[in-house]
């Protein structure tokens, strides 16, 4: 039965890669810019839920709710000041832009209040269920369930609301978008808002799973979020939730057969085979070119 | 209706339109004929806001619109059905068409308006669930037509309707466009196929290379030696 355990352990860490990949995916579907100080956010999002559980003591909700709140506004400024002048630029001029722009928060963050780590006060009961043999951690529960709530909120803004239909739009066709009398900018703002609470609220959850945070900490799960939303397929909602998923598990049974020293590694073979194998990803369609 | 006065329109470093004036009546079918690239998409991407003049002026129902943003012009009632339909192909049907009243927020009026688009193309109703990029390219036409018709326009700008379509359903979509006409929205189209644009317009311009060079009725034009020569097959 301890195989049921890691899979439920494996969901849990994949809740929170797909949390983060669903930025990067919504973002690259709108403006085909892989952002990578998405990763950054995520960063904030984990400390301003410490700051707000520890220093002001708000429970966890709350907490999970004002990070998600700030990291959208951080999200849309990161978008306007940085990447909105570039958006007939060069790919490559963006993509650099968000590498400065990761490395601007990382350090603006030490900068500010320095680099040592905090742990993450323990603000979720952590009881054990035992379902059909199987020990389970109410945490892992908490945090699937929270996850899986988020993304049933999202399918429902892009599917029926407005706002997510503009999107949609938006990402399939800009100018077509304009000559419905959608206001682009905005509905790119609108993304980048949506994209940074989803990675917030996967702060605030990850630190509450491993209880350790520092400044550098978006580094590795941005870049697993981003692998993931590759093989998910990128620009693709429902591939960014699928491999999240699945990049959690894949780790979590490598860790379990005893190379947990090759967990990061799993991820990033994960990557490469994507690449040369199947580089639309599993929910991709073979790109077609437009005419 | 709608006076353009002079405009200079650049199309990346090219200059695309160079003093472009032309009219466009209430209740009228304007079309604008021309080969290819000779600037006609241009002023309709110039009119519908998606290009900005360099010089000259745009007037709309008495008021200036040049270098206005898009959404304020389809507010004002112009709706532009793009060259190459470019429907939202991950889109279904239904979804395409809500996305073209997408400024409205009057729910009556919309529901009135998409029976009035399925009365119009039975087509899109039958597939209104299907995703439109499996239609067929004169279904395309159709949903890109209903489409600017959910924003409710009083001036509609179709460019190259007939593009690419069997000749038994170019005339069905001229039967539309009449259609549409007659019930009170003004058109400007943009054609290709000269024959049938003069067939159903009032009046008509010529492009050539970013310059309106003959303008007139549309019989006027038919009976025209040159334009006969040049885009109506000789004889």
């Amino acid at each position: 039965m301890e195989w049921i355990q890691q899979l439920v352990n494996g969901i849990s860490l994949g809740s929170i890669y797909a949390l983060i990949a669903l930025g990067y995916t919504m973002v690259y579907g709108i403006i085909k810019l892989i952002n990578f100080a998405h990763g950054e956010v995520f960063m904030i999002g984990a400390f301003i839920g410490f700051y707000a559980i520890g220093g002001w003591g708000l429970s966890f909700v709350p907490a999970l709710l004002l990070a998600m709140a700030v990291c959208a506004i951080i999200g849309v400024v990161i978008e306007r000041v940085a990447y909105k002048r570039l958006r007939n630029a060069t790919r490559i001029a963006a993509l650099i832009t968000a590498i400065g722009v990761s490395l601007f928060i990382q350090y603006g963050v030490i900068y500010i209040r320095g680099a040592q780590p905090e742990a993450y006060p323990n603000v979720l009961p952590s009881k054990t269920f035992e379902i059909f043999g199987v020990n389970i951690s109410s945490q892992s529960l908490l945090i699937l369930s929270v996850s899986i709530i988020l993304m049933i909120i999202l399918q429902f803004i892009v599917h029926r609301t407005k706002m997510g239909k503009a999107m949609r739009a938006v990402s399939f066709d800009a100018e077509a978008a304009r000559l419905m009398g959608i206001n682009v900018d905005r509905t790119i703002s609108f993304t980048f808002a949506i994209g940074s609470a989803l990675a917030g609220a996967a702060g605030v959850i990850f630190g509450t799973y491993y209880t350790k945070i520092d400044p550098l900490m978006g580094v590795i799960p941005g870049l697993k979020a981003f692998v993931a939303a590759v093989l998910g397929g990128i620009g693709i909602i429902p591939g960014a939730m699928v491999g999240g998923l699945v990049l959690g598990v894949v780790e979590t049974v490598v860790s379990a057969f005893g190379y947990s020293l090759w967990r990061d590694a799993a991820a990033f073979i994960i990557l490469i085979l994507i690449l040369i194998f199947k580089p639309s990803g599993l929910f991709g369609k073979n790109t077609r070119e437009k005419v | 209706m709608l006076k353009v006065n002079e405009i200079n329109v650049n199309y990346g470093n090219i200059r695309a339109l160079k003093g472009v004036s032309l009219d466009v009546n209430e209740g009228e079918i304007v079309t604008l004929i021309g080969a290819n690239g000779a600037g006609k998409s241009t002023l309709l991407k110039t009119l519908s806001g998606l290009l900005k003049p360099k010089e000259g002026t745009i007037e709309y129902l008495g008021k200036s619109i040049a270098g206005k943003p898009a959404q304020t012009i389809v507010k004002a009632g112009i709706s532009h059905v793009p060259e190459g339909r470019r429907v939202f192909a991950n889109m279904t049907v239904e979804e395409n068409l809500e996305l073209g009243a997408y400024l409205r927020n009057d729910s009556a009026g919309i529901r009135q308006d998409f029976a009035k688009v399925y009365e119009l193309f039975p087509r899109l109703e039958e597939r209104k669930k299907q995703l439109s990029g499996t239609l067929s390219g004169g279904e395309q036409q159709m949903l890109a037509m209903g489409r600017a018709l959910m924003a409710r326009p009083k001036l509609l700008l179709l460019d190259e309707p007939s593009m690419g379509l069997a000749p038994l359903l170019v005339q069905t979509i001229f039967r539309i466009i009449e259609e549409i006409n007659r019930d009170g929205t003004t058109i400007l189209l943009v054609e290709q196929n000269a024959h049938m644009a003069l067939s159903i317009a009032n009046r008509a311009y010529v492009v050539e290379t970013g310059k309106i060079v003959i303008s007139g009725t549309a019989e006027e034009l038919q009976a025209s030696e040159e334009v006969k020569m040049a885009y109506l097959g000789g004889h």
